[in-house]
């Protein structure tokens, strides 16, 4: 398996305009296979649009997509494809039984498999005593509750999740992020557009801060292999040589009494460091990675305007 | 496949928004009075003792009187249910969650279509029998060519709802509506203005009446209809208000194939390759 086949999204340089304005300038992304990965960015960052572009509702101006494998927007590979749109609205004389029914023939599933999915899916997101109810006469919650079974109805290999707990309780809330971790224990990769970065941090593998549709920072959020972490060090009999010799792992190295404050890149190099330090006869009471909030970077990036 | 579920979903929305039963019980009442009209028409033709040969042109005369209605009926109706599936959809949103599946954009649009057809159909049909049934019930009268004539209207629908799809893939449904009716509304005139040169022989009002058909063929297909079904006295001596003083010839109607094949394919070709 080549390299670009182990990645679920591939865009180089992909960019949208819309009548003269930029939505997308410059999105060049790689996302592995089985990565739950978020996209975060303030308004009109052009997170929709290039997950639009990605889904092939929306034609690049220039620049390259791919999606499990395949140009953005193949028909074939979109059986392999799940998508909750921000605001999920469909024809409301259905019923939500109905409404899934459909989506199956659409994804050109069997009948046999949509009779089984179909009540199995209802009740994953907890709609079973509602399956012959209208969608008219569905609350907000509701709607994205049925918009979530309808895109996970194929079991789909890559599923775009666009602001997925929008109007959702907190029990609804609990829900999709329960689904989310269902789907990347099945393998699956999931593309998480969220505002609500509590959300984001406990759901993803990595994120990526848009911009003015560009990517700015990407992020390991869990894991051993975080991209860069910060930490601080209790230890005592921290000679100045010893202090100098961490300079060969990190060039930011702060001492102030029994205190190191050290940044790491990548932050897997932790445990050399404090072997390191007890190597040299320092006894080290306490090591704590103080990695920056994803609300504090995602303010830094920002910048004080909120995006707009 | 793709094709025949959004046909069907599309059929079973006008019949769940309940459109197709709405528009079936405006075409009931037209119905209703249609034959009360007629009912009483015959009782006066009777007391007058009116010459039967007069009673059956006048009832010939009734019965496109009673066609022409219906055509303004089918010809409203496609245009109203129609205009707002592609724009309305496309302006919701509600058209991302289709258009992700695995179902060429084509197919989408196409089997919309397939499913404004088949209503379309079943409404023409039942409201042309319907007057046809009266008007044998009563006078004892039907149209000449009635199949040619249905044919005739009924590629009228379909020109006006291809027509209506192509101006829903580039503008909202308002003004998607109000172009097609704007349309169908010059072919009108136009028709009118070529019948009323042709009885004044005035050629250059026919000429304007013609360039109309050409810029939408819908009335001039509907002339044909007329022509193709009323009696054949009436188009001899020109004394229905659809007399035949300027009959729209096969080519027009072979025009107006070519003229809903080409709109049906704009309307693809930009649904394909819009953003959405």
């Amino acid at each position: 398996m080549s390299q670009a086949d182990d990645l679920a999204i591939r865009t180089r340089g992909l960019r949208k305009v819309f009548s003269g304005k930029v939505a997308v300038r410059n999105l060049t992304l790689d996302v592995p296979r089985g990565e739950v990965f978020g996209f975060l960015g303030p308004n009109g960052a052009g997170k929709s649009t290039s997950v639009k572009m990605l889904l092939g509702l929306v034609f690049p101006t220039s620049g390259e997509a791919e999606i499990l494998g395949r140009p953005a927007g193949d028909v074939k590979t979109r059986s392999k494809v799940g998508f909750l749109p921000e605001h999920f609205r469909f024809y409301d004389w259905l019923t939500s039984a109905e409404l899934l029914k459909l989506h199956g023939r659409l994804y050109g599933m069997s009948h046999a498999t949509i009779r089984e999915r179909v009540p199995a899916l209802l009740d994953l997101v907890g709609l079973t005593p509602h399956r012959d109810k209208r969608l008219r006469d569905f609350s907000k919650g509701m709607m994205q509750r049925i918009g979530l079974a309808q895109a996970l109805l194929n079991e789909p290999d890559l599923i775009f999740l666009d602001e997925p707990t929008s109007g959702l309780d907190p029990f609804g809330r609990r829900l999709v992020r329960d689904i989310i971790k269902a789907q990347r224990d099945r393998g699956a990769t999931v593309l998480l557009n969220s505002h609500l970065l509590g959300e984001v941090e406990i759901t993803c593998d990595r994120v990526a801060f848009i911009k003015d549709g560009e990517v700015v920072e990407t992020r390991q959020l869990h894991g051993e292999n975080e991209e860069q972490t910060t930490v601080s060090i209790r230890a005592l009999h921290v000679t100045a040589e010893v202090v100098h010799g961490l300079s060969q792992w990190t060039p930011s190295v702060r001492s102030e009494g029994e205190r190191l404050t050290l940044t790491l890149s990548p932050g897997s190099l932790l445990p050399e460091v404090v072997r390191y330090l007890v190597a040299k006869g320092a006894d080290v009471y306490e090591v704590t990675p103080q990695r920056l909030s994803l609300e504090e970077r995602f303010l830094e990036i920002v910048g004080s305007d909120g995006g707009l | 496949m793709g094709i025949w579920i959004m046909a069907g979903v599309t059929f079973r929305e006008a019949a769940r928004k309940k459109m197709l039963w709405m528009a079936l019980a405006a075409g009931g009442a037209f119905l209703i009075l249609f034959g009360t009209g007629l009912h009483f028409q015959a009782k006066e033709f009777a007391a007058r003792g009116m010459s039967p040969v007069l009673r059956r042109e006048i009832s010939f005369a009734m019965l496109t009187m009673g066609l022409y209605a219906v055509d303004l009926l089918a010809v409203l109706m496609t245009i109203l249910t129609s205009v707002d599936t592609l724009s309305g959809e496309i302006a919701s949103g509600t058209i991302q969650a289709v258009a992700t599946k695995p179902v060429p954009r084509w197919q989408v649009l196409v089997g919309k279509w397939f499913g404004f057809v088949g209503m379309l159909t079943a409404y023409i049909a039942i409201m042309v029998s319907g007057v046809n049934a009266i008007t044998y019930v009563m006078p004892g009268v039907t149209a000449r060519h009635l199949l040619r004539g249905c044919l005739l209207m009924w590629m009228e629908s379909l020109v006006l709802l291809s027509v209506t799809f192509a101006f829903a893939t580039y503008f909202s449904t308002l003004t998607s509506g109000v172009l097609t009716l704007g349309l169908h509304g010059l072919a009108f005139l136009g028709g009118w203005i070529e019948q009323f040169g042709a009885l004044a022989q005035t050629q250059r009002a026919v000429d304007v009446g013609v360039i109309a058909s050409v810029l939408m063929p819908s009335e001039a297909l509907w002339r044909r209809a007329a022509y193709e079904m009323q009696s054949p006295l009436a188009n001899a001596m020109r004394i229905s208000p659809f007399s035949t003083l300027s009959v729209p010839s096969m080519a027009m109607v072979f025009y107006a194939a070519l003229y809903l094949a080409l709109a049906l394919l704009v309307a693809i070709r930009r649904f394909s390759q819009r953003d959405l």
